[in-house]
């Protein structure tokens, strides 16, 4: 790199101003944008399928082109697979899956943040022996595949007759959340001002006051970070609901997978391109509508550890 | 350890201590004590129930002699080995052509990471759909005009992997993309006015200067992303149900099989000792190179 140096000697008689001009139509810029265009087409290429294929009739299916948008729309197809596609002997559609979905993931996203959120503030603000020991194993238990850990809890669940419960799969759900909220919350409480903490000690407040009537009130972003990324998590999850779950409260991804992948009968692409559409839609309106917001809580996903 | 020593202080704190119950709980009996239980009877032949009959490591000699299994390693590791170098690369590629100062950042990176925000059930599931081979982007070209054209990645041994990782890094490339992105959005400005001062060309500075500045963020990336690989299962299991053969079988899956299916509960622990331990490889040298110099500074 001897040639380089020799660029910073130029004589520069004339100082231009301002930020210098750039030209629109550049070479690069052309590919630039051409490149982010082919991929955004990758990105962009399932999800349009997906809601295409949702739209048409099965004979238009088999012989037309995956890609190209219905000739005829028809809503048949979300239609039959919210309340009538078939995995094994119920016929009830993916409906069934929504509401036990729902039934599991309300519930889990409450208590596991309540938890954290108490937990993290208790790391920050109420240290004591061990605390950071704990947190620690915690942070690392969160690397260990689930898989070494499911027979145990199976025997936990039943010891606590939850087991194949909607109850057993919500304290799954709350344990399972723990490290990443704990970590969320305790980043996010030990950057507010300290001195807040102290003034309410000094006032007299105690543990949960402090808590409730501090704590809280000014750390409502991170609440919805949190609340963004469990919705998500658990919304998605599909181990622990086959594990821990039995058929009847099965979540959604799970009837999913059955309904699309069971091998008999004819398939019909258009009702399991609508029943996967609408399996995604819950962590897509949340992303669409979270913006930023979820971008935050995956960054702060990242830095486990 | 510098308090000072002072007596019984079980009482003290004791909201604190309650508030943290979960925690401890957690940590001790669900990811201490399931971990130890399961690594302990991985060395039983437990069958149908957990049995405490000492065999040594009999279910680890029939784990890497068992056909499945060495499968379901070789299967991971190359899907793993291509994926963690794809994930990166794309990864950095995208949030350096995001860092240009672009127009519509925000739109390219919503369309990039959407995607993560659905599960690998979905994934696998559309993913599957595309790549049909009677309906799908095989057939589309064929319809083109192109009548020999073969792309039917999920239905052939030597190819089903390359189904898989199409996949998958549509799921996952958005988020390293986010996290590189935050790492370039980390460098000082000053040291790329040093470097166009010094007329050193961008590429050559996102070689040498940046991307050494940035080695935390890989390795982050790098831990992360590894780790999920070795967790690999709902997105196998949509897409092509570990075939065709063996050809997409995962270490997750035979752990499931065996454990909840084949009711061989030994050979289920074997094997899922044997996924902690090459956590643990991953793990073990980051959390030392992270933290081992710091814990005693």
């Amino acid at each position: 790199m001897a040639d380089v140096s020799m660029a910073g000697v130029q004589p520069h008689s004339v100082q231009p101003r301002g930020a210098k001009p750039r030209r629109r139509f550049s070479g690069s810029n052309i590919m630039l944008y051409g490149v982010l265009f082919v991929v955004s087409v990758y990105y962009l290429l399932p999800l349009w399928v997906m809601v295409m294929t949702s739209l048409k009739g099965m004979p238009e299916i088999r012989m037309g082109n995956i890609f190209a948008p219905p000739v005829e729309i028809t809503f048949q197809p979300w239609v039959k697979a919210w309340s009538q596609a078939c995995t094994g002997l119920n016929c009830d559609g993916l409906s069934r899956g929504f509401w036990n979905s729902v039934m599991i993931t309300v519930p889990s996203v409450i208590i596991s943040i309540i938890v954290a959120s108490v937990n993290g503030y208790a790391l920050v603000n109420w240290r004591f022996k061990g605390s950071e020991v704990f947190f620690t194993i915690l942070i690392f238990g969160s690397f260990i595949p689930y898989q070494i850990m499911l027979y145990p809890i199976v025997i936990l669940l039943r010891e606590m007759h939850i087991y194949g419960t909607l109850y057993g799969l919500i304290l799954v759900h709350t344990i399972f959340g723990m490290p990443i909220l704990t970590l969320l919350f305790r980043n996010y409480f030990s950057s507010l001002p300290e001195e807040l903490f102290k003034a309410a000690r000094v006032d007299g407040a105690g543990f949960w006051r402090i808590y409730f009537q501090i704590m809280v009130p000014m750390s409502l972003p991170i609440f919805v970070v949190a609340l963004i990324l469990q919705i998500t998590g658990i919304w998605n999850d599909f181990l622990f609901g086959v594990v821990f779950t039995k058929p009847e409260i099965y979540p959604m991804t799970v009837q999913l997978n059955n309904i699309v992948n069971s091998v008999q009968g004819v398939k019909e692409y258009n009702v399991n391109m609508a029943a996967t559409l609408l399996t995604g839609l819950v962590p897509l309106v949340i992303y669409f509508v979270s913006g930023k917001l979820f971008v935050r809580g995956i960054a702060a996903g990242a830095v486990k550890g | 350890m510098a308090g000072k020593p002072r007596g019984l202080r079980l009482f003290r704190n004791l909201n604190a201590k309650v508030a943290a119950v979960p925690m401890v709980l957690t940590t001790l009996v669900v990811f201490v004590g399931g971990t130890l239980w399961t690594v302990l009877y991985s060395f039983t032949n437990s069958k149908l129930l957990p049995r405490w009959q000492f065999v040594g490591l009999d279910q680890y000699k029939r784990l890497w002699s068992n056909d499945l299994w060495n499968a379901a390693i070789w299967n991971l590791a190359f899907y793993g080995v291509m994926s963690l170098i794809f994930t990166i690369t794309m990864g950095f590629v995208l949030a350096v052509l995001l860092d240009q100062k672009i127009r519509f950042e925000d739109t390219f990176r919503t369309i990039m990471l959407y995607p993560f925000a659905l599960s690998f059930i979905v994934t696998g599931l559309v993913w599957q759909w595309i790549l049909n081979p009677e309906m799908g982007i095989q057939e589309v070209v064929r319809r083109m005009g192109f009548e020999g054209f073969t792309f039917d990645p999920l239905h052939n041994p030597n190819t089903v992997l390359y189904g898989l990782l199409i996949a998958g890094l549509w799921q996952g490339t958005g988020f390293t993309m986010c996290l590189m992105l935050a790492g370039l959005r980390g460098i000082d400005e000053d040291i790329w006015k040093a470097a166009r001062v010094d007329g050193i060309p961008k590429w050559k500075t996102y070689l040498f200067v940046v991307i050494p500045m940035m080695r935390p963020v890989f390795i982050t990336t790098l831990v992360i992303v590894a780790a999920g690989i070795i967790k690999l299962y709902d997105l196998v299991v949509a897409q092509t149900s570990g075939g065709p053969g063996n050809a997409s079988q995962v270490p997750a899956m035979y752990v499931y099989r065996y454990m909840f299916t084949a009711q061989n509960l030994g050979q289920g622990f074997a094997a899922s000792t044997m996924m902690l331990l090459s956590v643990l490889i991953v793990l073990i040298p980051w959390a030392y190179l992270e933290f081992g110099g710091k814990k005693h500074g």
